[in-house]
């Protein structure tokens, strides 16, 4: 057996007082394809930020465990220190300078450069580039990856697919690489482009290169990886030899949980209420989170779930609804057509959205928690205001706002030192009760919840659980919850809707088996069915 | 994560940590210029100057500044920053001002026409102004400070051009033209100043412009608690958390470019009124600047200000101004104050640039 270019030993890491990383060991010999895979929030991105010696990893209190790269212990303190020492990363995101061309791009920071007459006063900062032989290493690293494009031609305006090479090209003409990892390589990429990603792959681990590869979706896995680590939740639950597994095993591997959560509300017939929120063939362009064609059918009463991996879309659709992104479709609520594109129309047809991201859209963070609570419904609905002859230029009613929010500070165990606090002084899971309090405060019949319990301490979290379950129980509040953790939806949704690639792939009931859920998330359920 | 964490229990209030806790609740740059003003008044009353005219003249400043600087708030508050378009205002009251000057209006009708005539060129001026701030986001400030000089300049070339005929208005010798600075004796000259004006103990106090100032705060304070006022702080507060709640950002910052551009044309009619002259082509150049000193020495942040802020730097700032002149003039030789002025000033606009996060 060949000494491994990389070995991870025993790699525990912990953010105040969760462990998000437990004893994770992992080896990737040379010319060996390493798949890691694991659900959002595993650990993968914690442990490549370890591997690429990031500062939050310092700045957050270290590590526990040991790095060996070609049989030496080694420990960076930057990300410059792990790309020197041969590692290299294809990110999701390009890291190229567009107005730069290919071979600029390919051999930025690295150029090959010839003494002038300056540079021998001046020293090297001021050689010339040697643009003849940066546009034959351009070359030869375009040829590796199999990209025919001219090495002179600008970045900007390439397509995407190019972009992933050209940034592959660039890690290979790193000389003393010696490992390569691509982090969900494929995402962006179309199908063909995908296929060719994975040839080259092939052949840089022909040529002896080490390859880690992080990815969701397991077809790929299987089609080009030696080995495979799966993650979950810090740890390492399995190693699989992809010769001798199926998807559906590592789709069970990783969703797959100790303690399944029963359904409280399980054996409600769902369904049989009348529709509250009837979607047809929704497309909303959130960046990140495109939704490309989405139809389902929320029921009154009902709690419907959405489900998927971070990047298919899943949370594009409360946001596409309520107006956030550019959004196309057939909306019809409570029978009568709803207006996208339109968030105050939302708003007054009976919609409330507590956002994803509670610190950017949730919450005005230097005000007070009695205007957070009241402000929009203040706006959309009029309310809280004194009366007035001109609608705009009706003063605010502080007292009516302030009894209010005393009475939703009881409700929803607010902790704070009162109405007036800012919002910004609270811990993450009272700022998320302030966003579900203006919610409801709207009094709306359907509620559009996404990521509730994200980022968030145990004891908030079951609070706000317990709150979602109570408005709809008491209230009969339709609702719709996009969320990352599976096993929240499964504790109180009716039904869940797995997105994948923007559409919905299926939707299953609470009860269904882990594979079931681990394969549509993972694109395995190819048959959609529409709610 | 603890959830019940709120306030930090810090260590029990002690006398230094209580005068530290003031001192950063003030804060120091107006901590000093207090001391500043407190030691030039402490010099005025040491060499027996006149103090009673030194504190008219104070009062005359504060009043005559105040809605100028009133002007920057509600552009602040909607997120466009400092308004250093202020000038587009002014130009619309001084627009209205010869307006009502060429038409030998007098009195209360002169001073309620030049405003009126101001707010109603100042709507359509506010209006593209906002519209352009959009296009030029995160720019704000400097966009405006050329706008100002752009329109400053522009409007020079009107002076000379406009069809004005009163031979008052107008250059003696070439019959045509405006001259660059206008008396307003016999039309308009001070008749807010002298409203309701009484003599404290030799201080001469001009009521009605102070009044005036007085309204102008009230009405925007109101104004910032009423549904409109609201939309506009939280668009500025949070564009996305907006967003959501319905409210279209583009359209709270082009109300509240608009209601700045429109009190600074009243401003401006205010402070015609009370210095008795209307100065033309260059002198609203420049005048932004004091304006945005005034505020910031207040305590006022590129994207936060109050009322208080207002008040508190247009008295500073004002009386340092008063006070400097006859002061220093006597402990130093030559004329310091125009020095002085432009230190302060640039130094707290620089000052506050360099805190430009919130809080």
């Amino acid at each position: 057996m060949p000494t491994p270019v990389l070995e991870l030993r025993e790699i525990t890491k912990s953010y105040d007082a969760s462990t998000v990383l437990k004893g994770v060991s992992l080896a990737v010999e040379p010319g060996q394809i390493h798949a890691l895979v694991g659900e959002n929030g595993a650990g993968k991105s914690t442990l490549m930020n370890i591997l690429f010696g990031m500062p939050v990893i310092r700045d957050t209190g270290g590590f526990n465990g040991t790095i060996v790269l070609d049989g030496r212990e080694v420990r960076w303190n930057s990300p410059a220190d792990a790309m020197r020492a041969g590692l290299g990363m294809v990110h999701q995101e390009f890291m190229l300078i567009p107005g730069f061309t290919v071979a600029e791009n390919i051999k930025l920071n690295r150029e090959p450069t010839r003494p002038t007459p300056l540079s021998r006063v001046f020293g090297p900062r001021l050689e010339a580039l040697d643009r003849a032989r940066m546009r034959a290493d351009a070359r030869a690293a375009l040829d590796r990856v199999g990209l025919g494009v001219d090495e002179w031609l600008p970045m900007a305006g390439m397509p995407v697919g190019h972009m992933q090479f050209v940034e592959i090209a660039r890690e290979v003409d790193k000389h003393n690489l010696k490992l390569l990892i691509f982090d969900e390589p494929t995402a962006v990429l179309a199908e063909s482009e995908a296929a060719q990603l994975l040839e080259v792959m092939r052949s840089l681990a022909k040529q002896g290169l080490g390859i880690l590869f992080i990815t969701h979706r397991l077809d790929e896995v299987l089609a080009v990886a030696d080995a495979i680590t799966v993650l979950r939740d810090g740890e390492v639950v399995a190693r699989l030899d992809p010769k001798s597994t199926s998807i559906e095993r590592i789709a069970e591997l990783m969703v797959g949980r100790a303690a399944t959560v029963r359904h409280p509300g399980a054996g409600r017939a769902a369904g049989t209420h009348e529709p509250a929120l009837q979607v047809s063939h929704l497309a909303v362009d959130m960046p990140g989170e495109q939704v490309r064609d989405v139809s389902f059918t929320l029921a009154r009463g009902e709690i419907l779930g959405l489900a998927g991996l971070a990047g298919h879309g899943k949370v594009g659709i409360a946001n596409g609804l309520m107006g956030m992104y550019p959004a196309r479709g057939t909306v019809t609520k409570n029978g009568r057509p709803f207006r996208l594109n339109d968030p105050s129309g939302a708003i007054r047809m009976g919609l409330a959205f507590v956002s994803e991201d509670r610190r950017g859209v949730g919450i005005l963070p230097d005000e007070s928690i009695e205007l957070n609570i009241a402000l929009t419904a203040l706006q959309a609905q009029g309310r809280f205001l004194l009366p007035g002859p001109i609608p705009a230029l009706r003063l605010l009613d502080r007292a009516a706002m302030r009894r209010h929010a005393r009475v939703e500070i009881e409700r929803l165990d607010i902790r704070c030192t009162g109405p007036q606090q800012h919002v910004r002084r609270l811990s993450g899971g009272n700022q998320q009760k302030v966003c579900l309090a203006r919610a409801t405060t709207l009094e709306p019949d359907v509620l559009l919840v996404s990521e509730p319990t994200r980022g968030i301490d145990v004891g908030a979290k079951h609070r706000i659980v317990e709150l979602l379950r109570a408005l709809n129980r008491e209230q009969g509040l339709s609702i719709l919850v996009t969320s990352s953790e599976l096993a929240e939806l499964r504790a109180i949704a009716d039904r869940i809707a797995i997105v994948y690639q923007g559409e919905i792939a299926t939707v299953l009931p609470p009860d269904a088996s882990d594979r079931e859920f681990g394969l549509a998330m993972a694109g395995g359920a190819l048959e959609p069915t529409r709610g | 994560m603890a959830d019940a964490a709120l306030e930090p229990v810090g260590p029990r209030p002690t006398a230094g940590g209580a005068l530290r806790a003031a001192v950063r609740e003030i804060g120091v740059p107006r901590l000093l210029i207090a001391l500043f003003l407190a030691v030039l008044l402490g010099i005025a009353v040491a060499t027996k100057m006149d103090m009673p005219s030194l504190l008219t003249d104070c009062l005359l400043r504060i009043g005559r500044n105040g809605l100028l600087v009133l002007a920057l708030l509600p552009a602040v508050q909607g997120g466009v920053g400092l308004n250093f378009g202020l000038p587009l205002g002014i130009i619309c009251g001084l627009l209205g001002c010869v307006i009502a000057l060429n038409a030998n209006l007098t009195g209360w009708t002169a001073l309620g026409a030049a405003s009126g005539l101001g707010v109603a060129f100042a709507i359509p001026a506010g209006l593209g102004y906002g519209w352009l701030l959009n296009r030029t986001r995160g720019q704000e400030m400097m966009v405006g400070t050329y706008l100002g000089f752009a329109v400053v300049s522009m409007m020079s070339i009107f002076w000379t051009m406009a069809p004005f005929t009163n031979p008052q208005l107008v250059w003696a010798i070439a019959g045509h033209g405006l001259r660059t600075t206008l008396t307003l004796a016999g039309f308009w000259d001070k008749v807010l100043d002298n409203l309701w004006a009484v003599n404290v103990g030799g201080v001469h106090v001009p009521t009605g412009t102070l009044l005036v100032f007085a309204l102008g705060c009230v009405i925007v304070g109101l104004f910032f608690r009423t549904r409109a006022g609201l939309m506009i702080a939280a668009a500025r507060s949070n564009p996305r958390f907006a967003r959501a709640a319905g409210i279209s950002d583009e359209a709270t910052r082009i109300q509240a470019t608009l209601i700045s551009t429109v009190i600074a044309a009243v401003g401006i009619v205010v402070f015609c009124q009370s210095y008795g002259f209307v100065q033309l082509y260059t002198a609203p150049l420049l005048m932004a600047f004091p304006a945005v000193a005034c505020l910031l020495i207040g305590g006022a942040t590129v994207s936060r200000a109050t009322l208080t802020h207002v008040i508190v730097g247009t008295l500073l700032f004002q009386s340092i101004l008063t006070v400097a002149l006859p002061v220093t003039s006597q402990v130093i030789q030559g004329d310091f104050t125009e020095t002085a002025r432009l230190i302060i000033q640039n130094g707290m606009i620089l000052y506050a640039l360099t805190r430009r996060e919130d809080r």
